[in-house]
């Protein structure tokens, strides 16, 4: 099947370090995929250069709306574009607007959705009416997908940890993506939480229909979750496969050697 | 040529003094990230204080290069009291506030300072007495270079190398580079950062005092409000070089002092405001970074 | 340094203050008669002034440490929030307003008109800081856009008062556009100083430019507002240009309002709250700033008409960077954000003033100071913004947006 985002030869220099070095990679529709590797290896930079906040040295980045038109070209796209294109992220230190509420948060990620502009704001017609109607109660829903329905009202800045990476998935669902990227979304959490996170994630992809890339250091989470998983290490891809190839890829354990029992 | 040669070291003695300026805003910068907009009204308060302090010394029957020296010392002493004060009063408070609460702050202090001095003193003109004497050796190339401008030019050098000696050798100077670069670690390792940002602005403040004296001197006057567009266009300087950037301070002032020099003497003296302030605009859009300075990527 | 006596502490606050202020404050040298004048009294009034304000000083900062006292509600708030309280109140001001011009002369009249004028540009540059979050301080030069567009187009052709308020908005607008595209992508800071920059540049040229702008000597007999052709007296004219005022005020009142909860104003606070996750959200950086930095430029290039229309004489020295910052300090006087803050901030800043005389000199130093320590003791403005928030009530019900 046609993938949704096919990365070619991604690579990215920072003055003389090269932060990525030529990286492949693909996302197929409802797939869960994984992309671990040690500190620094470069994975969040991924993420930036995918998303528009980086723009990449080399390469190219293509995603497509399964069943949609034809695959677009992200490389030198603006982060707000890549986000209307359908992708849409969470960041690894959570960045929420602490002074608006959670629905509030949810309702910002409509905006690349909806219309109305100054006009509607001044007039406020039954168009631009109806269009803030269906905004509020969307973003409710997404508040209860998550199971954050008790703190709709809530300051973001008041919710617990756990509590505040889930509402950083639904700000990110919000915009309505074929491609959720999270950046460690387990990241400070417990056992409990993760477990949770977990079931969330699947049931994501099931309910909404669409496919999940993640960064992530759990190798618990990973391995349940992940249909395929991508190591990097040094800027550089150096495994891909199924949880069970990557567990015995010797590559691997090198690279995560007396850091992490695989 | 001669009209060339004239403009050329015109541009010069004014790239000198922006340069002095310059140095204070960029100093700031480099280590708060804060426009400092008082900066300006700190070299016109240098410059009143060499004023008053010359003409009592004059008036009591004093002559000659003493009186240019105790009045730039008196100006250096209280620009820097001044640069010291503004920091605790307007800036410290604000250490953890956004960045428009210190940019605002900043803003106020600089129109009340100005406003200071406007009541305290007076709002017209005053004349500055000519405190550097004309040199004799200075006679034949008198027409197109004068004795103050020399004066000017070679101090702005002297002070631009014993600053950078500061910075790169003393214990304080290196202080000053770490917290640049990194807060939180400058900290860490024992760094006094409020001290160091103290510093920092007493040493801006001599710079702009210096200034202050020096066009004061060579101009012959000086009101109130010559603080904000010294200001301006010193800052102009600072974001020419690329701001943060010492050298860049120095190129970013004569860059400056040369174009005004020139557009003016060659296009029209009526803009002569305006030839700053569209390189100030145009320098922020196409290379925001300056000449000298290098483009970050914001980390995520 | 270090001593905990507070006492002291003032003492050599005191002391340092004097050093300070020495030869500014106590040194004043006449250079015609070649006399030095020392003001010792000076002195005295700035040791005993510096040691009573450095206790004042320490208790609000103490008092800022300790935040908010639980259970203190802001007296607008109380008004606002309660019904019984709120109707009266609306009422009276609402009478009081109606009444004013037949109350009072036509000098009252006048100096109110000014105030209201500067509260609509309050309201208008209210937008783009605190709204938008973006420090504009050349906001007069919208201003002037405005009302040399009026003053110009009826000068050379005669155009109307009614027909040059959409002009000048239009005008605002665009330039408001013109500039904001190349300045709005840089840092906060950064766009703060070119704004100034611009507004200088503006300034000087309509100074310089006499073929164009008629230079310093300015433009006069620019004709006030007309009411369907009625002739007015010059009395009738100033009390018709109040209404107008009032009813600008509440039209801009309810402009902003509606903006604020709006799909843009949610947008405008989370750029303000974090700009790279809003980004990442798919909002438009450029395109929202620039919704903020034209709007509020439109409301100064309307304002900018009706000045022209009530002095009937505008010149250069009308538009100074001063202007830029008297507005600015209206916005951070009355409260970033909030409309009520901004309306009493313009009327105290503009009316304090203009009533008492002896003080009026010193207004800017007032000014200076007033934004140095709205700052360091509360950032929030004279009436804190007091944000609707959405609720959700279920899912039947119409959405509100409800104030928190």
């Amino acid at each position: 099947m046609e993938p949704v985002l096919d990365v070619h030869q991604l690579t990215m220099n920072f003055g003389g370090l090269r932060a990525l070095d030529s990286v492949d990679l693909d996302v197929r529709p409802k797939e869960i995929v994984a992309l671990i590797g040690p500190n620094g290896a470069g994975k969040t930079t991924f993420f930036n250069c995918i998303t528009g906040i980086y723009e990449p040295t080399g390469g190219d980045v293509f995603a497509a709306r399964p069943g949609g038109a034809r695959k677009a070209r992200l490389n030198g796209l603006k982060p707000n574009q890549v986000t209307e294109k359908g992708l849409a992220r969470t960041f690894q230190n959570i960045r929420l607007f602490p002074n608006m509420t959670a629905l509030e948060n949810v309702m910002i990620g409509r905006h690349c959705r909806t219309s109305s502009g100054i006009v509607g704001a001044i007039f406020r017609g039954p168009r631009t009416r109806r269009e803030e109607r269906e905004t509020v109660a969307r973003s409710h829903e997404l508040l209860e997908k998550v199971d954050l329905a008790e703190y709709v009202n809530e300051l973001a800045s008041n919710l617990p940890y756990g509590a505040q990476r889930r509402l950083e998935i639904a700000r990110a669902l919000a915009t309505e993506p074929f491609l959720l990227l999270l950046d460690e979304p387990a990241a400070g959490m417990n056992p409990q939480e993760t477990l949770e996170l977990d079931e969330l994630i699947t049931r994501i992809r099931d309910e909404e229909g669409i496919s999940i890339l993640l960064i992530e250091h759990d190798m618990k989470l990973v391995m349940s979750l992940s249909d395929r998983i991508f190591v990097m290490d040094y800027g550089r891809k150096i495994a891909e496969g199924s949880p069970e190839q990557i567990r015995v890829n010797p590559e691997v354990i090198k690279a995560y050697l007396g850091e992490e029992a695989v | 040529m001669e009209y060339f040669l004239e403009l050329f070291l015109g541009g010069l003695t004014r790239g000198s003094i922006y340069a002095l300026i310059a140095l204070g805003y960029t100093m700031v910068y480099g280590i708060i990230q804060l426009i400092n907009f008082a900066h300006g009204e700190i070299y016109m308060i240098g410059a009143f204080t060499a004023l008053i302090v010359a003409n009592v010394l004059t008036l009591n029957g004093m002559q000659g290069i003493a009186v240019l020296v105790i009045a730039a010392v008196a100006a250096l002493v209280w620009s820097s009291a001044y640069g010291y004060t503004v920091e605790k009063i307007a800036y410290k408070p604000l250490r953890d506030a956004p960045r428009l609460s210190p940019l605002i702050s900043a803003i106020g202090m600089s129109i009340f300072l100005q406003n200071y001095v406007l009541l305290a003193q007076t709002s017209d003109f005053v004349s500055f007495p000519s405190l550097i004497p004309d040199f004799a050796f200075m006679d034949p190339v008198a027409h197109i270079m004068s004795s103050a401008e020399l004066v000017i030019v070679a101090t702005t050098v002297v002070v631009m190398i014993l600053l950078n000696l500061l910075i790169k050798y003393t214990r304080m100077g290196k202080a000053m580079r770490a917290t640049a670069q990194d807060k939180t670690m400058a900290v860490l390792s024992g760094v006094n950062v409020n001290r160091v940002i103290s510093t920092t602005f007493v040493i801006g403040s001599a710079l702009a005092a210096v200034g202050g004296v020096l066009i004061a001197s060579h101009i012959g006057q000086i009101n109130f409000f010559i603080g904000f567009i010294a200001g301006i266009k010193a800052f102009t300087a600072a974001v020419l070089g690329g701001i943060g950037s010492i050298p860049g301070a120095a190129l970013g002032g004569l860059v400056l002092g040369l174009t005004e020099s020139f557009a003016t003497g060659y296009v029209s003296s009526d803009y002569e405001d305006v030839f700053a302030f569209v390189l100030l605009v145009l320098i922020l859009i196409f290379r925001p970074a300056g000449i000298l300075g290098r483009s970050t990527t914001q980390k995520v | 340094m270090k001593n905990k006596n507070p006492i002291v502490q003032s003492l050599l606050i005191s002391l340092w203050f004097v050093f300070l202020t020495f030869p500014v404050m106590v040194i004043r040298v006449n250079t015609v008669e070649d006399v030095v004048e020392w003001r010792w009294w000076n002195m005295l009034w700035v040791a005993v002034g510096a040691f009573l304000l450095s206790f004042l000083w320490r208790y609000l900062l103490a008092r800022k440490a300790r935040g908010p006292r639980a259970g203190s509600m802001p007296i607008a708030q109380r008004i606002a929030g309660n019904r019984k309280l709120l109707v009266p109140f609306l009422a009276g001001l609402a009478a009081f307003v109606v009444v004013f011009p037949l109350l009072f002369s036509a000098y009252q009249v006048n100096i109110m008109i000014t105030a209201l004028i500067y509260v609509v540009l309050g309201l208008g540059l209210n937008i783009v800081v605190g709204l938008a979050g973006l420090l504009d301080l050349g906001y007069v030069a919208f201003y002037a856009v405005g009302a040399y567009s009026y003053a110009l187009l009826n000068h050379h052709f005669g155009l109307g008062f009614w027909l040059a308020i959409p002009v000048g908005m239009a005008m605002g607008a665009l330039f408001g556009i013109l500039l904001g595209i190349p300045v709005l992508r840089l840092r906060g800071d950064y766009l703060a100083i070119v704004t100034l920059g611009f507004g200088e540049i503006i300034r000087l040229v309509l100074e310089n430019w006499n073929a164009f702008s008629f230079g310093p000597s300015g433009i006069a007999n620019i004709p006030r507002p007309g009411l369907f052709g009625i002739e007015l007296s010059l009395h009738q004219a100033t009390i018709y240009l109040y209404y107008l005022m009032i009813a600008l005020v509440l039209f801009t009142v309810f402009v902003v309002n509606r903006l604020q909860n709006s799909r843009l104003g949610r947008s405008w606070l989370a750029l303000k709250e974090d700009d790279i996750a809003c980004q990442a959200m798919g909002i438009d950086r450029m395109k929202t700033k620039l919704a903020a930095f034209a709007l509020g430029a439109t409301w100064a290039g309307m304002v900018g008409v009706i000045f022209a229309a009530k002095t009937t004489f505008i010149n250069p020295a009308s538009f100074t960077l001063w202007e830029s910052i008297i507005i600015l300090s209206i916005v951070v006087f009355g409260g970033m954000g909030s409309i009520t803050g901004v309306i009493l901030g313009a009327l105290v800043l503009i009316l304090l003033p203009e009533y008492l005389r002896a003080f009026s000199e010193y207004r800017m130093i007032l000014f200076g100071a007033t934004m140095v320590l709205m700052m360091v003791f509360r950032p929030q403005g004279l009436i804190a913004n007091v944000r609707r928030r959405y609720e959700y009530h279920g899912p039947d019900e119409e959405p509100q947006a409800e104030r928190a």
